[in-house]
């Protein structure tokens, strides 16, 4: 932990170096998120509701999905850019090193300019929090950081996905981007307004609906209270992403010269 | 007019070489059209009253905009036009008895159109198959098809032209990485990216018509619907044809300007 804790000093004083090129990156970022907020708001300066959710209800959720993306982004970047990793032979590095490899890999990237869509998601969070009349108890409180907590969590694992596959491919896969960048993308509107096909999908091949649509259903008080404690369910996700990547580790071959 | 013939030829086969990168975007695609739509299922059936096209023009238009993503797309900038002007291999380019221009108006467009080529078939074809009024619908007549596909010309026209103006710029900054984030943020909203111009409210669209944005994308396939017909369309026509001369005219001036005073980076 403390060595983490050196890792992101690191990257905090790097970046600092540029301060330019990172308030740009962060500007992007803000703004690449805010045309999706800019989507939802005009869609609902027409319909008032889209399957039982109003407009303060979406951004609520919005916000929460936007969150628990970017709080994983931001510790488990170094898995988004594995692929590089591998293709320059880097690995061989981290292998020889007397630390945990997932560790390693963690601590290579930290990415601070997630913070111009952090905090997009943090307003959104709040203004969906104060419109939406949630009657705020203990119980919520704790649903909303075990939603980040397991959010963070399930998209991680998609990250570890991802860096795995680099292992037979030595390339990243494009198509993956629809388990990461897609649920983002479309975690803005809570998983049941696609339909009771992707809602089943969400719920039992892949845990989205377990971080998004579920919980929020107990926050808005719709919802049996079990569903408060799914997100932890979902973290269980964790488990086939690690055993992935060890079989990875175990059938890596160097690339690098 | 014969070197830039050449030029587009040249990077038409380049970009049809990259044919798995293909496979996975198409993928990525479909998936993406798929979601696209059951998002605007779902707002139809909270209030079919309130949708402002029918719901199979909608699909019609997130299915071609899905396939023909890669010739519109104002963030599939040509990274080695950045690259060339901040590490001076732009001195290169200089040498050549060529406008740059000219030669890099006429790459871009074939890049985006080889691109497109690869892309587009699958997807229309998936898209085809799938049942009313989920699927691609057939074009509204004979007629629109064929002003579908000059409107997506001149289109692809203005994106590209307009994308010019971005690499015209990066001639006086060097950086220009933060003009860039900017601009295609703005360009993927305004030109009915994100959601199509039709579902905003009546006085930002008209404002949004007249902007150069919605000539990219919005004329050609709203056309294809048959949702933009008889003199809006007309109007919308002349007005595709109206920027892309504009742009390509500013640009020009811009080339001009910067071929005065330009400074080449590196050693």
């Amino acid at each position: 932990m403390k060595l983490y804790g050196k890792y992101f000093m690191i990257h905090l004083k790097s970046i600092m170096e540029y301060k330019t090129s990172f308030l740009f990156s962060c500007m992007g970022q803000f703004l690449v998120s805010f045309n999706v907020f800019l989507g939802i708001y005009f869609m609902f300066r027409r319909f008032s509701h889209v399957e039982g959710f109003t407009y303060s209800e979406v951004l609520l959720c919005y916000g929460i999905t936007l969150l628990e993306f970017s709080l994983a982004e931001a510790f488990a970047r170094g898995f988004d850019t594995f692929s590089s990793i591998v293709s320059q032979g880097e690995f061989d590095r981290i292998l020889v090193r007397p630390r945990n490899e997932i560790f390693q890999v963690l601590a290579s990237r930290i990415e601070l300019s997630r913070m111009g869509r952090m905090l997009q998601a943090v307003v959104l969070f709040v203004y969906g929090i104060r419109k939406s009349g949630i009657h705020w108890t203990y119980p919520k409180a704790a649903a909303v950081v075990l939603m980040l907590f397991g959010g963070a969590m399930v998209f991680s694992g998609f990250f570890v996905i991802y860096a795995s596959i680099c292992f037979f491919t030595i390339e990243g896969l494009e198509f993956m981007n629809i388990f990461t960048d897609g649920a983002r993308e479309y975690g803005k509107y809570p998983v049941n307004i696609y339909g009771k096909r992707v809602l089943q999908l969400c719920t039992f091949v892949v845990p989205y609906a377990l971080i998004q649509y579920y919980p929020l259903l107990y926050l808005l008080g719709r919802g049996k209270p079990y569903y408060a404690l799914l997100p932890l369910a979902a973290c269980l996700f964790l488990i086939p992403c690690l055993m992935l990547w060890k079989i990875g580790v175990r059938h890596y071959v160097s690339a690098g010269s | 007019m014969k070197k830039y013939l050449a030029f587009f030829r040249l990077r038409f086969s380049m970009g049809l070489q990259y044919r798995a990168a293909a496979l996975a975007g198409m993928a990525t695609q479909f998936f993406w059209g798929t979601m696209e739509i059951l998002m605007f299922r779902a707002f139809y059936r909270a209030d079919p009253a309130a949708f402002p096209m029918t719901l199979e023009a909608t699909c019609a238009y997130v299915w071609l905009q899905q396939a023909f993503l890669t010739l519109f797309a104002a963030w599939l900038m040509e990274g080695e036009i950045f690259d060339s002007i901040i590490n001076g291999n732009i001195a290169y380019e200089l040498c050549r008895p060529v406008n740059i221009y000219n030669m890099w108006f006429s790459r871009s467009i074939a890049a985006r159109f080889s691109r497109a080529m690869l892309r587009c078939m699958p997807v229309l074809l998936l898209a085809v198959v799938l049942p009313a009024p989920y699927g691609l619908m057939a074009p509204a007549d004979g007629a629109a098809f064929f002003l579908f596909i000059l409107s997506m010309l001149l289109g692809a026209g203005v994106a590209v032209s307009f994308c010019m103006l971005v690499y015209m710029t990066c001639f006086f900054t060097i950086s220009s990485m933060g003009l860039r984030i900017v601009m295609t943020s703005l360009v993927e909203f305004f030109s009915g990216g994100i959601i199509p111009l039709p579902f905003l409210p009546d006085g930002i669209r008209k404002v949004f018509e007249a902007l150069p944005f919605a000539s990219m994308q919005n004329v050609p396939l709203r056309i294809y619907s048959g949702n933009l017909q008889g003199d809006e369309m007309l109007k919308a026509l002349s007005l595709q044809v109206f920027w892309l001369c504009i742009l390509i005219l500013i640009g020009k001036l811009l080339d001009a300007l910067a071929m005065k005073k330009i400074t080449v980076q590196g050693g």
